[in-house]
């Protein structure tokens, strides 16, 4: 590892103006990404900003109803809060279904948020790979890309989007609170991740100054829900594909819907035109796979990742089976349901 | 009171005994490689090559010397003397072919070579410093590609020692196949895997400052290291002392002396100073592989499902500068009567490091392909799969032509077979369904050489005044059970309590002992053991009890020429698996492995059982998960760390029944072991694989069985 400075914030103010000083500053908090990536060479900052300190580490009911929870907030202590298990279990199960227990115990909320892609290019120092270092081409494109996107990708980059939480967070419509030299700001969930375009050096569009202090969930909805996580062993590793499905069925019509796809690009995917599909329509298999489809419409296999194409459409349909049948994927037990 | 009188069978070989080194492990007591406190200590980290082929024009070590703590940068040009002979190099492993000499040149034969070693007063210095270092390369076109290079293979051209030469053709399998009433001609792939032991290579030298050195090392053979040191260094034998007491895991990549050895050495020669070299896991992924090897299988059978013709064509991967040989097409003779057989062993040669032995070398792959084929032979004759094996069931080792010390494998199908329930099996594939998962089940048989090492085994026994004993060899435990199966043979032996036995292993001054490995330390060092003991049993009854200094007596064993010309051993097994499959998914899940393993004596079925059933979370992977994925253009593995390059986890595994069947084999060794480190390892894929078959109709022949080839 290079030789950096360690600086201990104990305010959010003091954070960010650590930030504003040092423009190749890097905020850690659990460093369960960070610190190997610093190992691996990847990201090398000046200044790592510790911002453990903060009073950012606490879940509670918010104004409107929701919940918030504080970037410091351990992705374990989400996924066991009473409040998330029984508000928003979908969130409980897509944390329970990413990582280990070690490393959900390190990992923080905001951290889980700021994770850099897993894409082999990025992490090795020997090969190009755009987001790392911009302009020197993306191998992955051509190369051994089964873990790689199949949707929103660009000729520059077809990384994806690690996070499991992320997934969840998606489909439940949260927003990221964030504090800035100029104040604090509220991201939508879906703008805050970026497809990768032009810069895939950006991840998400959080500014270089700015802190994530807090995740906000709007009011829980009646809904059923399932998180179902395809990977290429049963646990501790990332998704194939993903599916965060949660679904609201009145007097025998889906009432709600929101499906989130994990995997298959740069950040949780999203298509509002294929949940409008399921409303007020009897949730039948045939449906589920339409919507599927319609998700999926526009996505581009390559040579080792085409696969993914008809495993997410087939993931999508169970995950809604699974959501409507009141059958939610176990992430203890893994046979899929 | 005669010798006799003194050995009242107490019984002790044979029994579950909890490991003698647990409680040191599971509290850190016990002292791996990298772990050993020596004042003064220097760390050296090393750089490697960041291109698969060509030349260092330059190595730019301005910046890293420049860093406070930097103590020395070595590279091609300015390394220390060591041996100027090419073949001073080989160790007692090593495959025909010239090793590597690291820093020798500025050649490159391999991405991620070891090119520089920088030394520094703390390991996080030298990190750093190591990143500091510029490389220019001139960058040559490689060929790391194995579908490429196929091709180009060719017969070895030396063999390697060992290795059995691969047996001429008997009878006209290719006749015989053309006529036969049922045929199965296919291709089987298997990816490299890596060997991925918990513990990083790592040695540490202690400069002594009298001209000695004692040299903590991870590695499979304390002796072996220490004569490369001796051969590369010019250092006298008895100058060297090897201590490897704690080896956590190693599965091979221990057999050879490892990168770590030569840098640690080399540094602490040149500067007199003690010096810690510890790879990080990234560096583990360049160190020898189990190689990737393409395999043709012919398979002729008549209408009662009696084998009328075997081929078996073999091609591995190996480097350009050493020709590493497994024996891969082998094992059909061992299991199967047929008289029409062709068997053929070649190697490509590409622009990566030499592959090294990996747990149930050549068989863990070579058993894929024929057990497989077996397996769609059953289906098409239209027999159960045991059956079909049954059938064609030997008691002569076909090629050698020779009878087995034994083979209880007819026990192993009956047993294991009832254990798993195989008699309520679906024949028909794609046809069983418990909710949306597919079942099927699969079965192959196994089996691996059951041998001494080739070279005397000696172990001393000693009882002390107060009734202690003590065992020393230079064996190694690599985490298998060794201290304690040979605590267990000396108490026995000598008739006193498991308690007043010590062990001591894992150094080069204790008595003579080859490399751990090839499933033959039980037989040979437990053998030598036992002899020390009978020895100094002896001894003990001379001295009429009166035991006023401590009495001590050497044990040596090798293996019987006469024997081998006369029979040969195999250890064997029958491996029965059952999978699910989810219908639309793909996802796998290995449900219930049930295993019968003929072993010979087992000497502790607690310790047995636990490598038994590591070998078969082993095949696990190597069905399921693992493999190299290169990216070609770079000649360079891109999963070269374990987010990457999956291995079980916990959730992958579920029941794993290991059943030992009674053998007798007063042949196979003195004290009638043969050996379990490889055979659990071995069928479990094409057990896998044919499970998969019946589940789902779909024959994958290549490995790992990934979901996507199942959708």
């Amino acid at each position: 590892m290079h030789r950096f400075e360690l600086v201990r914030a104990t305010t959010v103010a003091e954070a960010v103006a650590e930030l504003v000083r040092e423009p190749n500053a890097r905020i850690v908090a659990g460093g369960t990404n960070l610190v190997d990536l610093m190992k691996y060479h990847v990201m090398t900052p000046k200044r790592v900003i510790d911002i453990t300190q903060l009073p950012l580490k606490t879940l509670h009911e918010s104004v409107g109803g929701g919940i918030s929870i504080g970037a410091l907030v351990t992705n374990a202590d989400v996924a066991s809060s009473a409040i998330v298990q029984l508000k928003y279990p979908l969130l409980a199960s897509a944390i329970l279904a990413g990582a280990s227990g070690q490393l959900r115990n390190a990992a923080t909320t905001g951290g889980n948020l700021l994770q850099r892609t897993r894409c082999s290019y990025f992490y090795n120092t020997r090969t190009p790979c755009n987001k790392r270092e911009p302009g020197t081409g993306c191998p992955a494109i051509e190369g051994p890309n089964r873990q790689h996107a199949i949707l929103g990708t660009s000729e520059q980059c077809i990384a994806t989007h690690p996070s499991d939480m992320c997934v969840a967070l998606s489909a439940l419509d949260a927003a990221v609170r964030v504090v800035g030299p100029h104040g604090e700001r509220l991201i939508a969930i879906a703008d805050f991740h970026r497809l990768p375009g032009a810069s895939p050096e950006r991840d998400t569009t959080l500014a270089h100054d700015e802190v994530v202090v807090a995740v906000e969930l709007p009011p829980a909805r009646d809904t059923m829900h399932s998180y179902l996580k395809i990977r290429d062993r049963l646990s501790f590793a990332f998704a194939l594909v993903s599916v965060a499905a949660a679904i609201g069925v009145t007097d025998g019509f889906i009432s709600s819907a929101a499906v989130a796809v994990g995997g298959v690009a740069h950040k949780p995917w999203r298509v509002t035109e294929a949940e409008a599909l399921l409303i007020d329509r009897p949730p039948e298999a045939a449906l589920f796979v339409e919507c599927a489809k319609r998700i999926l419409q526009g996505a581009v296999g390559r040579q080792y990742n085409a696969f993914k194409i008809e495993l997410a459409e087939r993931a999508i349909a169970r995950a809604l089976t699974q959501a409507v049948n009141g059958t939610p994927q176990s992430q203890s037990v893994k046979h899929v349901r | 009171m005669s010798a006799n009188d003194l050995a009242t069978n107490t019984a002790v070989i044979g029994q579950p005994e909890n490991r003698v080194d647990g409680i040191l492990k599971v509290t850190g007591a016990a002292t791996y490689a990298a772990e050993y406190d020596v004042p003064d200590l220097l760390h050296g980290h090393m750089v490697c090559s960041a291109i698969a082929r060509g030349r260092i024009v330059s190595i730019d070590d301005s910046q890293a010397l420049a860093l406070r703590g930097v103590v020395a940068v070595y590279t091609h040009n300015n390394k220390p003397r060591t041996t100027r002979l090419g073949i001073k190099h080989k160790d007692t492993a090593a495959p025909p072919g010239q090793p590597l000499r690291w820093l020798h040149d500025a050649t490159i034969h391999h991405s991620e070579q070891p090119i520089a070693l920088v030394v520094a007063e703390t390991v996080e210095i030298a990190r750093e410093a190591a990143a500091l270092l510029r490389v220019e390369y001139e960058v040559q076109s490689h060929v790391t590609d194995f579908a490429v290079a196929l091709p180009t293979a060719k017969v070895p051209a030396s063999r390697r020692i060992l290795t059995p030469q691969t047996p001429k053709p008997r009878g006209d399998a290719e006749r015989a196949f053309n006529a036969a009433a049922f045929k199965v001609d296919a291709t089987y792939h298997v990816g490299a895997e890596f060997h991925l032991p918990m513990e990083l290579f790592a040695t540490t030298v202690q400069w002594e400052g009298d001209g000695r050195i004692t040299v903590f090392d991870k590695t499979q053979g304390s002796q072996n290291v220490q004569l490369y040191i001796r051969n590369v260094f010019a250092f006298s034998l008895r100058k060297i002392r090897v201590v490897n007491a704690y080896v956590g895991g190693a599965f091979g990549q221990g057999l050879r002396p490892q990168v770590s050895v030569f840098m640690a050495v080399l540094a602490a020669k040149a500067l007199q100073r003690s010096v810690r070299v510890e790879l990080s896991r990234a560096q583990m992924f360049h160190l020898g592989h189990r190689p990737e090897t393409q395999q043709y299988v012919k398979l002729g059978a008549n209408r009662a499902g009696q084998l009328q013709s075997m081929s078996h064509t073999a091609i591995g991967a190996t480097s350009r500068y050493e020709e590493h040989q497994e024996t891969v097409v082998q094992w059909s003779s061992r299991l199967y009567k047929c008289d029409n057989v062709t068997l053929a062993y070649e190697l490509v040669r590409l622009d990566i490091e030499t592959p090294t032995d990996m747990r149930a070398p050549g068989a863990a792959t070579g058993s894929f392909a024929i057990e497989s084929a077996m397996d769609e032979l059953a289906h098409q004759v239209g027999i159960d799969p045991i059956a079909l094996r049954l059938v064609n069931y030997t008691d002569r080792d076909e090629d050698a032509n020779r009878e087995f010390t034994s083979k209880a494998l007819r026990a192993c199908y009956t047993q294991a077979a009832a254990r798993f329930g195989w008699s309520a099996r679906n024949s028909q594939p794609g046809s069983t369904k418990v909710g949306r998962e597919l079942v099927g089940v699969g079965m192959a048989s196994a089996v691996w050489e059951a041998r001494m090492a080739p070279a005397p085994t000696r172990a001393r026994a000693t009882m002390f005044a107060n009734g202690l004993v003590e065992i020393t060899s230079s064996t190694t435990d690599i985490g298998t059970g060794t201290y304690t199966i040979l605590a267990q043979i000396a108490a026995e032996t000598l008739n006193v309590p498991m308690s007043r036995v010590r062990v001591k292993l894992g150094d080069s001054g204790f008595p003579l002992a080859q490399v751990e490995g090839a499933s033959w330390t039980a037989a040979s060092t437990g053998s030598a053991v036992q002899r020390a003991c009978e020895k100094l049993r002896e001894k003990i009854a001379k001295s009429r009890g009166l035991l006023t200094k401590p009495l001590s007596a050497m044990g040596t064993v090798v293996p019987s020429f006469l024997e081998s010309r006369r029979s040969v051993g195999y250890t064997h097994a029958a491996v029965f698996a059952e999978v699910r499959v989810d219908e639309q998914l793909g996802v796998i899940r290995v449900t219930r492995v049930v295993t019968g393993v003929a072993a010979g004596r087992i000497l502790n079925p607690k310790t047995a059982g636990s490598q038994i059933k590591g070998g078969i979370v082993m095949g696990i992977g190597q069905a399921l998960h693992e493999h190299s994925v290169m990216d070609h253009r770079f000649g360079r593995v891109m999963n070269a760390n374990l987010a990457d390059y999956h291995i079980p986890c916990n959730a992958d595994i579920q029941d794993i029944d290991v059943i030992f069947v009674d053998e007798r084999d007063e042949k196979v060794s003195p004290i009638g072991a043969k050996g379990v480190g490889e055979i659990g390892s071995i069928g479990v894929a094409a057990a896998i694989a044919n499970a998969v078959f019946n589940a789902t109709g779909k024959r994958v022949r290549q490995l790992p069985i990934t979901l996507d080839l199942l959708l």
